[in-house]
């Protein structure tokens, strides 16, 4: 199916990679003080180096170029979306026959075939759809993604196969991701080492909020054509809801009624400017995409994987904004690890507890009589089966009630084992805590 | 800075890595809403319904304001929070119809937090505060029914009429309101 570089073809003319090879077995005044050089730098990113590009978008489309053109011979791919007409103008490894079809298998199939030696892996799926042990397996993830959502749930991942030895960090447990992020005009380029360094649950507050206008402005007094779009879509969709359904963007049929009641919004207030297109925008909330924006963050990141990769230069500490707006403008600072961040800040904590046969009360009198918790009065749930479940909350009245049952349980019949992951929330700390149930050693297992 | 692939010869497989069970790690959003739902600290006014306490995503906000023109109602709010939480606030219905200048028929309310000025250190607390005090000074600047503001602005006896006959199960107006006194 697949050609593979197999030792043949340009891949053995000398050429190809000198130039990584000046960078990568000479050392240099911008050298990595701990940059050893050697050709087992470029057989390394070239052998071994597995990545991740999460997205293949605007941005996915030029990651991947720019990697599988650097070397790199293990890409995956993940996205879940298919390829549509208005994708073409910038998502260049895609063609007009293409449309209908997975962006991550074709634009792996493109890659595979046009860089010799490379071979791109395409998973059309969802992120949420690969467990830890997919993860586990690449070396550094580049995610070039829209949505916020999707940052969150790959941050919380790679945060979470973070090992600790007594609390220190087990630094072979440590999966970089590369955050690459445009809109219109403006982008952002960003190293995030899971526990070290700023993650995207840290920082949160830079990511822009959706535009959203008063519901007052929208009912009452709209000015805008957004504000005739808004109040369709807000308000008279859920009253008249021609389809029974919630709005799809993707549906033609949904943004022609809106577009149509807009309009009709629009004129009784003597508002101009609705366009279909703007009803998609505002509906799907589409920010205009840049090539040349694209193109440019991409770079940022890839150059970083490069250096991660080979250890030959220090990375980007590690946020950079680009804006090419009015002429060019970049700027780089250090985005600052939050104390109390809800994501990396969370190192597990063990609870010791004698056995599978003690009971939910117990392990609360633990957590508030151990010296390492004094909580006052903690809520516990967790996630057994892949569901959540509330185990006991005693300062919500109605969950109390409901839980109380679980107090006389034991942990076993609750489903907890040892090894068994909780969420602790107590007024004692800023965040929920996650504590490790460790049971103690059964009595067979003593003697040695 | 560190180096981070010391051992870089070696390819990753996954085998060697530590194991830490697979668990389903709790989100972002699961370990605020828990913290968030953990800490309520309700006005003797307001009351929370879990209608299953293993999803704190869904829930109810019931007000029974003990003063001012809503004083001896009932009003019920749906919470329904999104796995963008905090950066997106949760979805607030009223599913009481309700005479007030805030609250649309269609259980629509406009507070600013819910929307344009939410911010990711608010939170359910935050919300419920916001709500209770709808109900004791109703705003006919940021009217969402346009008619009770105006009757608000220009009658206030009129209005606490409206707002007790509401109450009590009538029709003001042309609109009928479904009785909901305590
Ligand atoms: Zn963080």
């Amino acid at each position: 199916m697949d050609k593979m570089g197999s030792g043949e073809g340009p891949d053995n003319l000398q050429y190809r990679w000198c130039h990584l090879r000046k960078v990568l077995e000479r050392t240099g005044p911008f050298c990595h003080p701990d940059f050893e050089p050697s050709p087992d730098n470029l057989n390394f990113l070239m052998e071994s180096c597995k990545l991740l590009v999460i997205g293949a978008g605007g941005l996915g489309c030029e990651l991947m170029k720019d990697l599988a053109l650097m070397g790199f011979k293990d890409i995956h791919v993940i996205d879940m979306d298919t390829i549509e007409l208005s994708n073409l103008n910038r998502q260049f490894l895609f063609r007009r026959r293409d449309i209908g079809q997975s962006k991550a298998e074709v634009a792996a199939k493109f890659i595979s075939t046009r860089i010799p030696g490379c071979h791109v892996t395409p998973h059309f799926s969802k992120i949420q759809d690969f467990d830890e042990t997919f993860y586990r397996s690449f070396h550094i993830v580049i995610s070039g993604l829209d949505s916020i959502v999707a940052r969150r749930w790959i941050n919380g991942m790679l945060i979470s196969l973070l090992s600790y030895k007594d609390g220190v960090l087990d630094q072979s447990s440590l999966i970089p991701l590369i955050d690459g992020g445009t809109e219109g005009f403006k982008g952002n380029a960003r190293v995030i080492l899971p526990g070290i360094t700023a993650c995207i649950e840290c920082t949160l507050d830079l990511f822009p909020p959706q535009v959203t206008y008063p519901l007052c402005t929208i009912a009452n007094t709209p000015r805008l054509p957004e504000h005739c779009i808004e109040y369709v879509k807000v308000i008279q969709w859920s009253k008249e809801n021609p389809w029974d359904v919630p709005i799809d963007g993707d549906d033609p049929q949904h943004i022609n009624w809106i577009y149509e009641k807009a309009m009709e919004r629009a004129v009784q207030f003597g508002i101009q400017g609705i366009t279909y297109r703007l009803v998609q925008g505002v509906v799907k909330n589409i920010i205009p995409a840049v090539a040349s924006t694209n193109a440019v963050v991409a770079a940022a990141c890839a150059t970083e994987v490069f250096k991660l990769a080979t250890s030959c230069c220090v990375p980007l500490d590690n946020y950079m904004v680009f804006n090419d707006v009015d002429g060019i403008y970049t700027y780089t600072y250090q985005a600052e690890r939050k104390e109390d961040c809800l994501a990396c800040s969370q190192v597990p904590t063990t609870v010791d507890i004698p056995g599978p046969e003690a009971k939910l009360e117990d392990l609360i009198t633990v957590l508030c009589e151990s010296p390492k918790f004094l909580m006052k009065s903690p809520g516990l749930t967790a996630t057994i089966d892949g569901k959540n479940r509330t185990l006991y909350m005693p300062t919500v009245a109605s969950i109390e009630e409901k839980t109380r049952v679980n107090l006389k349980k034991s942990l076993n019949e609750l489903g907890l084992e040892d090894g068994s992951q909780l969420m602790v929330a107590d007024s004692t700390s800023p965040n929920t805590l996650i504590i490790i149930l460790k049971f103690a050693s059964p009595p067979d297992f003593e003697m040695e | 800075m560190i180096k981070l692939f010391s051992l870089k010869q070696q390819k990753k497989d996954g085998e060697t890595a530590p194991k830490t069970g697979n668990q389903k790690k709790p989100s972002a959003a699961q370990l605020r809403i828990t913290k968030d739902i953990n800490e309520l600290n309700l006005p003797k006014t307001c009351n929370t319904e879990f209608p299953d306490p293993d999803d704190l995503l869904t829930f109810k906000l019931i007000i029974c304001p003990d003063e001012g023109f809503y004083r001896g109602g009932r009003f019920s709010f749906s919470f329904k929070v999104g796995p963008n939480y905090p950066h997106e606030p949760p979805k607030v219905k009223c599913e009481t119809p309700v005479y007030h200048p805030n609250i649309d028929l269609e259980g629509n309310v406009c507070l600013n937090i819910l929307r344009e000025d939410w911010k990711p250190v608010l939170t359910i607390n935050s919300i419920v505060y916001g709500l209770q005090y709808l109900f004791l000074e109703p705003n006919p600047e940021d009217p969402l029914n346009k008619e009770a503001a105006e009757v608000l602005q220009n009658n206030r006896r009129l209005f606490e009429q409206n707002v007790q006959k509401a109450m009590r199960g009538g029709y003001v107006g042309s609109v009928y309101f479904e009785r909901c006194l305590k």
